[in-house]
């Protein structure tokens, strides 16, 4: 008699718990989809979705406390670590993250982020640096490159007129109140992979109260930049990576015990 | 309960604390810093949340922040620090998250001085901030009134879940009066709504953002009706020998203050005065104002600035009575003297024709 077989499906992948189950806005091949997916991971990995309060941005990723499926506030334009410090000084056992885009973080919102780094102040960003004002339509950002062409610098960012790009984490490495500064890339498999490891890290520095984390995440923006999302991949490898080098430029010895934990 | 010689900045800061204020963040600026430096070591001895922000921007948006916690939460600042607060405060109203905010007014407009001046009413009661929303404002003319203002602010911050501003002018700040402070209360429990981690429940999300228009117009009619219910039930003021006046003054904070005195003093020589003073600048005390309008001659409005509050009175009295108005600005303090003298005058000319 001939045995029965029944197909036995197991899960591969799937939608991480702390991930909303909703449609994003993000345009094709932007990469604010993998970013919030390892965000999303990491937290679930380590336990923390119940207990994790988010602060979205001004700025494409301005719907991002409802993409997530966790407690979470949007923030005035550049203000979110401020606001950060407002909750994780009330709730100091909570995780909370800032997700913050270039413009956000390091035009606007530079004041808040700098003081924030320097007080210490225990949560974690996920600055996402795609080089260029998304949601407003493709103008320059403290990280466009030299020469990039924006909407407001269309003969391309000239530095003499519009200053350099902003290096945001070699900026605040030398702050003693950082403890996990680092850089990674969203580019390809392999700097996926690493990205989420930082992520991971960040996070449980964040638990060990050993002082403030900062992931960035460089990004692509194929719409602004005009480019297809594969070219714009290739874009990040061949001109991002050269400006702004993936490393870790601050890992504290408090950031290296939390992260062996 | 004991009556002890506090200084006003010191006595808002101690009555926060008895209404269970959880956190305070603020910038220095004269001449509110008392209250600050009062809160640093007072709340570290309590165990509470103190931090010195790097700009009244950061400040409220701490505040933002840790009042999505649900906890009772603070700043404060003076005119040119409290401008920097405006796209917070918004953001805040617009949210529906309680939070006091301490305006100690000095002379204006830029730099000004550290003087005290009531130049910021508009700011205050107009919107405090971009788009359609009004805090509630409330302004003390005694360090005891500053107290009492206090713990009520946080009461109707909570009730309504809205921004409250407790406006006064930097001598009620600096000046020390006997006042007595109320018995400590219990810190307030989190209310459901608040941000701290979605345990076995939902997420709760809190946004300004709305994307469409229909949405973004139910959000402000959710906010309009809040304060239609405010100006229903929270207007405020207190009254001096209006039973029989044919000339009404008004002002609120110290300008009311020295216009008592020189209330007083007209009724001395026997002018039929009486005094209005408001204690909510939001919602304005337009139902008593307008009652009294009813039954005097004219309104004088006093005010150390360049007639702001004005414009309210005029609406509440319609075009009934004729309104005149004195001022002194930039960090002048009217004499009650020298409110003597207007009050007369007008008295003469319009409640009592020779």
């Amino acid at each position: 008699m001939l045995q029965e077989i029944t197909p036995v499906m197991l899960p591969v992948y799937e939608r991480p718990a702390a991930l909303a189950g909703v449609h994003t806005h993000y345009c094709p091949g932007c990469t604010h989809g993998i970013a919030h997916r390892l965000v999303a991971e990491a937290l679930d990995e380590l336990g923390l979705r119940e207990q994790t309060i988010m602060v979205a941005p001004v700025g494409c990723a301005v719907f991002a406390y409802q993409y997530f499926e966790m407690d979470g506030c949007e923030a005035a334009h550049g203000r979110a670590p401020a606001m950060a410090t407002g909750i994780k000084r009330l709730l100091p056992d909570r995780t909370v993250l800032t997700y913050q885009g270039d413009g956000d973080l390091a035009s606007i919102g530079i004041a808040e982020l700098i003081h924030a780094a320097a007080r210490g102040e225990p949560f974690t960003t996920i600055f996402v640096n795609n080089a260029i004002y998304g949601m407003t339509g493709g103008q320059m950002s403290p990280e466009s490159l030299e020469g990039q062409r924006t909407s407001s610098t269309p003969g391309g960012r000239d530095v003499q007129r519009t200053g350099f790009p902003l290096k945001v984490c070699e900026l605040i490495a030398g702050l003693e109140g950082t403890a996990y500064v680092v850089r990674r890339s969203l580019h390809d498999v392999a700097s996926i992979r690493k990205a989420k490891k930082a992520i991971v890290t960040a996070l449980k520095v964040q638990q060990a109260g050993a002082g403030f984390s900062l992931v960035e995440l460089l990004s692509t923006c194929p719409t602004n930049w005009g480019l297809t999302p594969a070219d714009a991949l290739t874009w990040v490898e061949e001109h991002m990576l050269p400006q702004y080098p993936v490393g870790d430029y601050k890992v504290s010895a408090a950031a290296l015990r939390a992260a062996a934990g | 309960m004991t009556r002890e010689l506090l200084k006003g900045n010191v006595a808002i800061g101690e009555a926060a604390i008895r209404a269970g204020v959880q956190a305070y963040f603020g910038y220095p600026i004269t001449p509110q810093t008392e209250l600050l430096e009062y809160m640093a070591w007072r709340m570290a001895d309590l165990g509470r949340v103190f931090l010195q922000a790097e700009s009244e921007i950061a400040a409220i948006n701490m505040v933002y922040g840790a009042a999505c916690t649900g906890a009772r939460v603070m700043t404060s600042s003076s005119s040119p620090g409290f401008s920097l607060m405006q796209e917070g405060l918004s953001y805040i109203a617009a949210s529906d998250v309680p939070a006091v905010v301490v305006d100690m007014m000095r002379g204006g407009p830029g730099l000004g001085n550290i003087l005290p001046s009531q130049g910021d009413y508009f700011q205050v009661t107009r919107s405090a901030g971009h788009g359609d929303y009004r805090p509630i404002v409330l302004a003390p003319a005694s360090v005891q009134e500053a107290i009492d203002l206090t713990m009520l602010a946080f009461d109707l911050a909570d009730r309504y879940r809205h921004v409250v501003i407790l406006a006064a002018d930097g001598q009620i700040g600096q000046m020390m009066e006997p006042a007595e402070l109320p018995p400590m209360q219990p810190l307030t429990a989190a209310p459901p709504w608040a941000l701290r981690g979605a345990q076995g429940r939902a997420p709760n999300r809190i946004s300004s953002l709305y994307m469409h228009a229909e949405s973004a117009e139910a959000a402000n009619r959710r906010i309009q009706s809040r304060l239609s219910q405010i100006r229903q039930y929270e207007q405020r003021s207190l009254e001096y020998a209006t039973e029989d006046a044919e000339l009404l003054v008004t002002g609120y904070g110290t300008a009311g203050r020295i216009a008592l005195s020189a209330v007083q003093a007209a009724r001395e020589q026997g002018l039929k005065v009486g005094l209005l003073r408001p204690l909510t600048l939001f919602p304005f005390p337009e139902e008593r104002l307008s009652v009294l309008a009813d039954r005097v001659q004219a309104c004088l409005v006093v005010e150390m600035n360049a007639g702001q509050m004005l414009d309210d009175v005029r609406l509440a009295v319609g075009g009934q009575i004729p309104v005149e108005f004195y001022g002194r600005m930039g960090g002048v303090v009217p004499m009650p003297d020298e409110l003597l003298t207007v009050i007369s005058r007008m008295y003469r000319r319009v409640a009592a024709p020779a």
